[in-house]
């Protein structure tokens, strides 16, 4: 009987955080109730302890056991678990003198931890998947010198340790088939464990470097250099993790893996085998694991892995193609019996290794004896999801495509010259000189760009695993099961031909797919409120603190460019005027340029043109241009915003370039107002500024100041604005709102899910083309003159946004 | 000698009644045996209007003595005129107010006087621009005034420059501007183009503060005035009258000057506006087809602004100076007798077109609040005796009323839009609600003080002007109107004159008598 050859075994199991490691903790706390585990798990900020409270115990795979053990489940835990702070990425796994006692007296070791995503990057699918075992099993053997007890090492391994090896695969090590491995796996870690050095190496030249920062600049734009430096080190990082992936898949396919997982988990398997002198271990290599067919109940699944993904994604009609082999066979498992396999492992007394045998292993594979054809399987999944739509955003149903089984190269191409298309046609988007357009359309086609890079990862990373050719032999497994008394064949169930294929698709798997997946399966509108309307709920919260705004294109439809024409232009001679209008048009396309370099350097610059001028003037002036110029242009939906912050208590604060008199006009709308001031001499205008202007990064530090000085978290903090060079102040926040993005901007905020508004001047409310003073004339002749010059004016400001526009398209390529 | 106001009964031979339809028209049939009201034709305009505006100061009404006998040497002297909602379409260079004004400075000047200042008597609406200014007073009185800080319009939320005078016999506050308040003499310039407009509320009013200004506009005494065109039957008209009285009796000296214009309101190219259809020659034909057509062609932002630049030439009729009460009613009569006519019995269904303009939106947008307020307030109250429309009846409005708003004039028109309307249309549970909120709004007070918006509390008092209708009407039905700022309202929207019918029958009966108020001009009907 299992149960009584595992009564009072102490056993550590890692990766209990992983799916399958959760379910083997709860079986055996469940079904075998005398034994005692100790969890290795890796410490993080959370404790050991806390992290398997609340990531394994927590998880509903224990809903069962809560239930029948009631108030006793926490004490029986208590009792049987003991949590060990440890990782197998480091020798000697990391252990602590309590952790080193506590493994020490184990009989048992489960080794389940994994990197198990196909696309780990190279290094550390070598550390985790081949190094791992060896650690652990070193660990072990370590340990065992000074304790004298010489545990029993189960590792779990993959079936796909076969590659792409066609015919059958046998239980034994790959070392002992007729193709054993190319590589030794000491020459693979050497290679790896400086690969990363290398490439990181790579990354620094200075064309890589260059380019990594005009990448960022593109697509942050002037959003300063604090920023720009951050996204150009993530982009350099994204690329050393990219390559490492690359070189993993391309090194494991070059020596018969379909990508690095298979290749690591191979190479860990013969690691063991060297290093493991005379500590008896098995391996148990089950192939795809999927939802529980019982235990604990039937489809119970944790985290949304292979399958999962790649069939939502079709019943969400976005796979239109899948490659795969018809007639080929899809090795499925369900997680229940591997870990009825593991346990029954656990019970049995290994070979002993002093003479010599070899290695146990057993798979756990339906493929040899109960076959699910993949033809079979996209059949249900397509007949299944016809009768049980999932629906879209409209609350229609999906319908779902029908798979001609292209082979793998074609999916692939297809759906890269698609990408590239779409990758076009986004550049195009951006560029379209209308800003609401181009930001519609750039954040449109940017969902369909990721939909098919999703659709391109799945068949890329999975592709292979519908066209394995080889088929795993369970001859192992199934004398294990034979074996065993038949109490125990029914509770620790094992033998993959109880499944009925048809039966577990349809009620088992899939449910819990859908259900996982939190699709909506129910026709209509959603009745709950829509996302927005939560996150707007979120900003208009007492509980917010500061509400910070920026000015231009977020609360009025104009810029310091308008606001210095108008000033200049007001009751101005007609010749000044001319002249004005003309000398600035001329100069337009370079100021432009400079704004989307940097904005502060922009400021800086522009603002020269007001040397001279009167500062009584010009506080005069702006006045009667608040309600010509910003009041005429602004979104009254912004204003009303504004106004609701201060109703719910929150302190209000204008951040913005313009200059100080400019807004001083609006000030009352805001609790502070921060802006450029202008350097003054004898009430005279030097040109100059009196402090550096707030753009960029700057902005992000008024904020923290405001809330400092209020003593309130940023997180509590709410930002407005509208362009990518308003980053900092956006990123600082809790709660940045895009206004009218821009098109980089409004993916960025599409991406994040930033809350994003979309606000207006209002309808019929006046738009000049130009932003020119029309003060009092003298007399009715010189109105009329006044008139006519405007109407030209307006043909030159047309061909002077001509220009910006092509000169801006030119920039941004 | 201009025709009278003439009743058209509709026949299967008579020709469409022209409707106005905000920037454009609308031809429309109405079903025979209906009521078409025209107004009498414009009066013969005062050839003389100088030597009448002389004559008037020389020898004034009631009891008051004439104005150069008023004027002294060390004196303070403040002129206070009507605001740039009057008169509507602004009329043809020179103005009224600047003749007028132009007068007694001639007059002053004569006298010695030299503390002089101008007062634009605003009441709660917005500051008027300088062109708009200049407009009204004429190159010679602007740029004497203006540049000197003399110039001034009132500012009804200026703690330091508002004096309060008492309370009337009813608890109402008298607080009106200081400097009018505490000269040796307030003239008051006034342009009468309503029956409602002028006598005490010129002053009591037009240079009031809010605190004092929400004593009669209000939804109660609104409700009350049946109509406040009818100065015997207005609420509005009685609380005026008392605190114009304690005002005279607080020692202000006013000396008013009213005056009258004739109802001749567009130029030669419009003629066709004002003229009864079956009268059209080919000019107005053509007139009406060209416009019609052009406008079809043209954004209502352009259509808009070629509008409000009509200038209207319409003319003085009657200039009556002296003490507030006497002159006011020989302009009352004088209004009258331009735009009264006799109708007999009530009917089920009264129709009115509504035009581009109303006194709040000059140079500005008819927003959806306006267009209500200028058919269920203005339209509907041009009555005496009993309303055109008996109760429970239906009005159809016909107006674009666009969801448009104008950022600057009417911001707190698009929050009461955005968040009172859409909350509930009940004048007495609105003015609960919302009303003190919106009349206290710092900003909104710093925007009518500073920029060129009306009051916060002001789409209030246009939505109380509507309380009297409101409570008399089973329905309203906008024709032609944006569904959704339609609904805001709480009417109902047709597209067609049938449908309107249609809906219309539902609330009066299958066969409702129906009466469509002719416009332009501007009529009072007299219903017995």
């Amino acid at each position: 009987m299992i149960t009584e050859a595992l009564k009072g075994k102490k056993i550590a199991i890692t990766g209990s955080t992983g799916f399958l490691g959760t379910a083997l903790v709860e079986r055996l706390l469940r079904q075998v109730p005398d034994c005692e585990l100790a969890l290795l798990v890796r410490p993080t900020k959370r404790g050991p302890e806390e992290r398997v409270r609340r990531e394994v115990l927590k998880n509903d795979c224990f809903d069962l056991l809560r239930a029948q053990l009631g108030d006793a489940f926490d004490e029986t835990v208590d009792r049987r678990v003991r949590a060990i702070a440890g990782d197998v990425t480091t020798n000697g796994l990391g252990l602590n003198a309590a952790g080193r006692e506590q493994l020490s007296q184990c009989d048992l070791v489960v080794h389940c931890a994994a990197a198990v995503s196909f696309d780990s990057p190279l290094d550390r699918a070598v550390e985790v998947n081949l190094l791992g075992p060896k650690r652990v099993c070193e660990t072990v053997i370590d340990l065992s010198k000074t304790s004298g007890n010489s545990p029993h090492l189960i590792a779990v391994s993959t079936a796909y340790v076969a590659g792409y090896r066609r015919g059958d695969a046998w239980e034994r090590l790959l070392s002992q088939t007729n193709f054993p491995p190319e590589a030794t796996w000491q020459n693979e870690v050497d290679a790896a464990m400086t690969l990363r050095a290398d490439i990181t190496t790579q990354s620094r030249t200075v064309e890589n470097l260059k380019r990594f920062d005009s990448l960022a600049r593109s697509e942050i734009g002037a959003a300063g250099s604090p920023l720009i430096a951050r996204k150009s080190e993530r982009l350099r990082q994204d690329w050393v993790q990219d390559r490492l992936i690359e070189i993993g898949k391309v090194r494991a396919q070059g020596l018969g893996w379909p990508d690095a997982y298979a290749y690591t988990k191979a190479l860990g398997e013969i690691a063991l085998s060297e290093v493991r002198e005379n500590l008896p271990v098995s391996i148990v290599r089950p192939s795809i694991i999927e939802s529980a067919l019982v235990e604990p109940r039937p489809g119970w699944i944790r985290g949304f892995r292979m399958a999962e993904p790649v069939i939502i994604s079709y019943a969400r009609g976005l796979l239109s193609e899948f490659p795969g082999i018809p007639e080929g066979v899809i090795d499925v498992i369900p997680v229940d019996l591997v870990t009825g396999a593991i346990i029954a492992v656990c019970a049995k007394t290994p070979p002993d290794p002093h003479k010599g045998s070899p290695i146990p292993i057993y798979q756990v594979a339906s493929g040899s004896t109960n076959p699910l054809k993949y033809g079979t399987l996209v059949d249900t999944v397509q007949d299944w999801f016809s009768q049980n739509p999932l629906y879209d955003t409209h609350g229609q149903p999906i319908d779902v495509p029908k798979w001609s089984f292209p082979g793998r190269g074609r999916v692939q191409r297809q759906l890269e010259r698609a990408d590239r298309v779409m990758e076009k046609a986004e550049s195009l988007a951006k560029a379209v000189p209308f800003r609401q357009l181009a930001s519609r359309l750039t954040v449109k086609i940017d969902s369909k760009r990721s939909d098919a890079k999703r659709a391109l990862s799945y068949v890329e990373l999975y592709g292979s695993y519908t066209e394995t050719e080889a088929i795993f032999r369970v001859d192992n497994l199934l004398d294990l099961y034979h074996s065993l008394p038949r109490d125990d064949q029914e509770t620790f169930c094992f033998d993959p031909r109880v499944i009925d294929w048809d039966y577990y698709v349809r009620n088992i798997h899939l449910p819990s797919v859908v259900d996982h997946a939190r699709a909506r399966t129910q026709p209509g509108k959603r009745i709950s409120a829509s996302r927005r309307d939560r996150s707007l709920a979120a900003i208009l919260n007492p509980d917010r603190k500061i509400a910070a705004f920026d000015l231009e294109n977020t609360l009025i439809a104009s810029n310091v460019v308008e606001a210095y024409l108008w000033l200049s232009t007001d009751k101005l001679p007609l010749s000044e005027r001319v002249r004005i209008m003309a000398s600035l048009a001329a100069k337009a396309p370079g100021l432009l340029s400079l704004d989307m370099h940097d904005r502060g350097d922009f400021l800086r610059y522009f603002y020269r043109y007001y040397e001279g001028a009167s500062l009584k003037e010009l506080q005069d002036k702006s006045v009667e241009m608040a309600s010509r110029l910003l009041l005429a242009r602004s979104f009254p939906e912004g204003i009303r915003r504004v106004r609701k912050h201060r109703e719910l208590g929150h302190k209000t604060i204008l951040i913005t370039g313009a200059l100080d008199f400019v807004v001083q006009p609006i000030a009352p709308l805001f609790d502070e107002v921060v802006a450029a001031v202008p350097e003054t001499r004898d009430g005279v205008l030097t040109g100059h500024l009196l402090r550096h202007p707030p753009t960029g990064e700057a902005r992000a530090q008024i904020i923290e100041d405001y809330a400092r000085s209020l003593d309130v978290s940023l997180e509590d903090c709410i930002s407005y604005a509208d362009s990518s060079s308003d980053l900092p102040m956006l990123e600082i926040v809790g709660f940045p709102v895009a206004v009218n993005p821009d098109p980089k901007l409004s993916l960025m905020a599409q991406r994040r899910g930033w809350h994003t508004e979309s606000w207006t001047t209002t309808r019929g409310g006046a738009k000049p083309l130009l932003a020119l003073a029309t003060g009092p004339q003298e007399d009715e002749s010189l109105s009329v003159q006044v008139r006519e010059m405007a109407r030209k004016f307006q043909t030159i400001s047309k061909l002077a946004s001509a220009r910006w526009t092509s000169r801006r398209q030119k920039a941004e390529r | 000698m201009p025709r009278p106001g003439f009743l058209l009964e509709v026949e299967s031979s008579s020709p469409p009644t022209l409707f106005w339809h905000g920037e454009g028209f609308r031809l429309e049939r109405l079903p025979v045996g209906s009521r078409v009201l025209y107004p009498p034709e414009p009066l013969k305009a005062l050839e003389n209007p100088r030597g009448a505006i002389r004559e008037a100061l020389r020898s004034p009404v009631g009891d008051a003595k004439p104005l150069e006998d008023l004027l002294f040497a060390d004196m303070k002297l403040t002129i206070a005129f009507d605001d740039v909602s009057l008169p509507l379409p602004a009329m043809k260079a020179p103005d009224i107010r600047q003749m007028v004004i132009e007068e007694v400075l001639e007059i002053a000047a004569r006298k010695g006087v030299d503390d002089v200042v101008l007062i634009a008597a605003l009441a709660l609406h917005r500051r008027m621009t300088d062109e708009e200014l200049r407009h009204c007073l004429g190159s010679r009185v602007f740029d004497s005034f203006s540049p000197h800080g003399l110039l001034t319009q009132h500012d009804a939320e200026d703690p330091d420059n508002l004096v309060h005078l008492g309370l009337t016999s009813q608890g109402e506050d008298v607080e009106i501007n200081r400097r009018a308040a505490e000269s040796d003499l307030l003239v008051y310039v006034n342009i009468n183009l309503v029956a409602m407009d002028g006598g005490h509320k010129s002053v009591a009013t037009g240079l009031a503060s809010y605190k004092s200004i929400k004593h009669h506009h209000n939804p109660q005494t609104m409700v009350n005035s049946k109509s406040f065109m009818d100065q015997h039957h207005s609420e509005l008209h009685s609380s005026n009258w008392r605190m114009g009285r304690l005002i005279a009796k607080s020692g202000v000296k006013v000396f008013q000057i009213e005056t009258t214009l004739n109802t001749n309101t567009f130029p030669e190219n419009f003629g066709f506006l004002q003229k009864r259809e079956w009268e059209w020659e080919l000019k107005d034909r053509l007139g009406f087809i060209g416009a019609s057509k052009l406008l079809g062609h043209t954004p209502r932002r352009v259509a808009r602004s070629v509008f409000h630049s009509i200038l209207s030439p319409h003319a003085m009729t009657s200039v009556s100076a002296g003490e507030v009460e006497a002159v006011h009613e020989i302009t009352t009569a004088n209004v009258l007798k331009q735009q009264n006519i006799d109708v007999e019995g009530q009917s089920d269904i009264l129709t009115m077109g509504l035009p581009y303009i109303c006194p709040y939106n000059v140079n500005s947008i008819m927003n959806p609040i306006l267009v209500a307020c200028l058919g269920l307030g203005y339209f509907f109250n041009m009555y005496r005796g009993r309303p055109l429309v008996r109760q429970g009846g239906v009005v159809i409005i016909s107006h674009p009323t666009k969801w448009e708003f104008h950022p600057v004039h009417h911001p707190s028109y698009i929050d009461f839009f955005e968040e009172v309307l859409a909350d509930t249309t009940d004048p007495v549970s609105i003015s609960e609600r919302y009303e003190e909120r919106y009349a206290t709004d710092p900003w909104y007070r710093h925007l009518y003080r500073t920029s060129y918006a009306y009051h916060g509390v002001h789409p209030f008092y246009m939505w109380y002007w509507c309380a009297h209708a409101l409570d008399h009407l089973s329905q309203v039905i906008i024709l032609g109107g944006e569904r959704r700022s339609v609904e805001r309202l709480g009417f109902s929207c047709a597209s067609t004159l049938d449908d309107a019918l249609e809906i219309a029958r539902h609330y009066v009966g299958s066969s409702p008598s129906l009466t469509h108020l002719h416009s332009p001009p501007v009529l009072m009907a007299n219903v017995t």
